[in-house]
């Protein structure tokens, strides 16, 4: 695909990145990968075929041993770059118990709109508003822990979007949920009007929210026909 | 684990606002450790009974909660007495009961109950979380809340996996008794948890990292101060003072 001049850069691009783990482990061969604004894609892959480690060289969590990285058109190079890249990135954890970490619904959902700098009273209209979206009305003030896992990776989503991100990274976002969960995010994620790339190992999943495919098999990433 | 069984609630001590209460708490629970009359004593055990009562807490439960401290204390009536020098109350045979230990014994039963229900009024009465933001607000150093919260968001994950890895040693019929298989496998139980927890505390700083955070945590509830805060304080300092007015004129005549 060529760019025309003066079209908006790609908010996601990989060029020939490469992850090894300290004990020489290759995980990443060679990865390119683009993501236009507004696209939907989904990555097909098995455990242990580097997608979590793709997922977290592309938020800057994991420095790859080469390869060039560039959100929104800028080449991420200091981890100021990143902390900047960021605040437009969402990221759905695998677990969501590990995104969760304010004891109520309302104080997680609004951690990332503080850090933005809204005022507390901002943040608290943004959150409420996303948690409305989602279908959570009324969690303000549940406690997270005590949440059931389909309620948790909704409340999760909610954490991410109050940051109002033009691009999301969903790192299996259906593992371990009922059906109805899961028919409740695919319709989320298909009223969105954002870039996303959702990592899964169940392709019917996929199918339903995304439009462009790629598997990853051993740290090469390939173009899947749809 | 964490019940939180007195956290709700309808009563004087449910409404009023956190920070009154943490504060209220930690200079009664002070002015008692620090008494040694035992009419002060005595009439801050009563305050004690009546907060517990005006919280409209469960007997029962309060009961239960302050059996393991009252275990401590009767281990204390069973040493102190009996180990102590001084004036003798009675004798029989090689042991002597002495005064002084017989009355430090009782303040120190005065003391802990004063203390321990009066925390079970005041403190038990908000929710952790409530309590975690009322010290933020009373500025206790962030990190110290900030490891109140996050030990109580996270002990029931670490639980959680404490009970898988019990559960996935049980179903391979694993028996505790008293050998080395035992202990080691209890050693590797515990390594592996705080393996975990490690693993955990990374992913959660990575997620942290994800949504921006740069070191500091902002608040997002405004606590408010009402009228009837006003006059539960008023009620708090007129107590306090009695107590201490008590301790000092005790002190005065002795």
């Amino acid at each position: 695909m060529e760019r025309q001049k003066g079209e908006a850069p790609p908010v996601l691009e990989l060029e020939a990145l490469c992850f090894a783990y300290p004990d020489g482990r290759k995980v990443l061969a060679k990865v390119d990968f683009r993501l236009d604004a507004g696209e939907k894609a989904g990555l097909m892959g098995y455990n242990g075929s580097g997608k979590t480690t793709f997922l977290r060289c592309v938020m800057g969590l994991l420095k790859p041993a080469s390869g060039v990285v560039r959100v929104f058109g800028r080449r991420m190079e200091t981890a100021e770059d990143w902390r900047d890249a960021r605040r437009r990135m969402g990221f759905l954890f695998q677990d969501s118990d590990d995104q969760l970490f304010s004891p109520t619904v309302l104080e997680d959902v609004a951690f990332g709109p503080l850090n933005l700098g809204q005022s507390p009273a901002q943040a608290r209209a943004v959150s409420l508003r996303v948690l409305k979206e989602l279908g959570l009305e009324g969690y303000e003030d549940r406690i997270t822990y005590k949440l059931s896992g389909g309620e948790k990776r909704l409340v999760a989503l909610a954490t991410i979007l109050a940051m109002e991100p033009r691009v999301l990274l969903l790192d299996e976002p259906t593992n371990g949920l009922h059906p109805s969960v899961t028919d409740h995010l695919v319709s989320i994620l298909n009223g969105l009007d954002v870039a996303f790339l959702a990592v899964s190992h169940h392709m019917e999943f996929l199918r339903r929210v995304a439009c462009r495919f790629y598997e990853m098999k051993d740290g090469r990433l390939a173009v899947l026909n749809s | 684990m964490i019940r939180e069984a007195f956290a709700v609630g309808d009563s004087v001590f449910h409404d009023a606002d956190p920070r009154l209460k943490v504060l209220f708490a930690a200079l009664y629970s002070m002015v008692v450790a620090l008494s040694r009359e035992f009419l002060p004593l005595a009439a801050a055990l009563a305050c004690s009974v009546l907060m517990v009562f005006l919280a409209r807490l469960d007997g029962g439960e309060v009961f239960r909660r302050s059996l393991p401290v009252n275990g401590f204390v009767a281990l204390l009536w069973l040493v102190v007495p009996l180990t102590f020098q001084g004036e003798v109350l009675a004798r029989w045979g090689p042991l002597e009961l002495s005064r002084a230990g017989v009355v430090l014994s009782a303040q120190i039963t005065l003391k802990a109950n004063g203390i321990l229900l009066a925390l079970a009024a005041l403190a038990s009465t908000s929710s952790v979380a409530s309590l975690g933001h009322a010290l933020d607000r009373l500025r206790v150093p962030p990190k110290i809340v900030h490891l109140l919260l996050l030990t109580y968001r996270y002990v029931f994950v670490m639980e959680q996996e404490y009970l898988r890895l019990a559960t996935a040693m049980k179903v391979r019929c694993f028996r505790p008794s008293t050998n080395r298989h035992t202990y080691r496998s209890y050693a590797y139980l515990v390594g592996m948890l705080f393996v975990r927890a490690a693993a955990r505390g990374d992913r959660v700083h990575q997620a942290m990292v994800c949504r921006g955070f740069d070191g500091k945590f902002h608040s997002l509830r405004d606590l408010a101060f009402s009228r009837r805060d006003r006059w539960t304080a008023v009620a708090m300092v007129a107590l306090l003072a009695v107590l201490a007015g008590l301790e000092w004129h005790g002190r005065m005549a002795g």
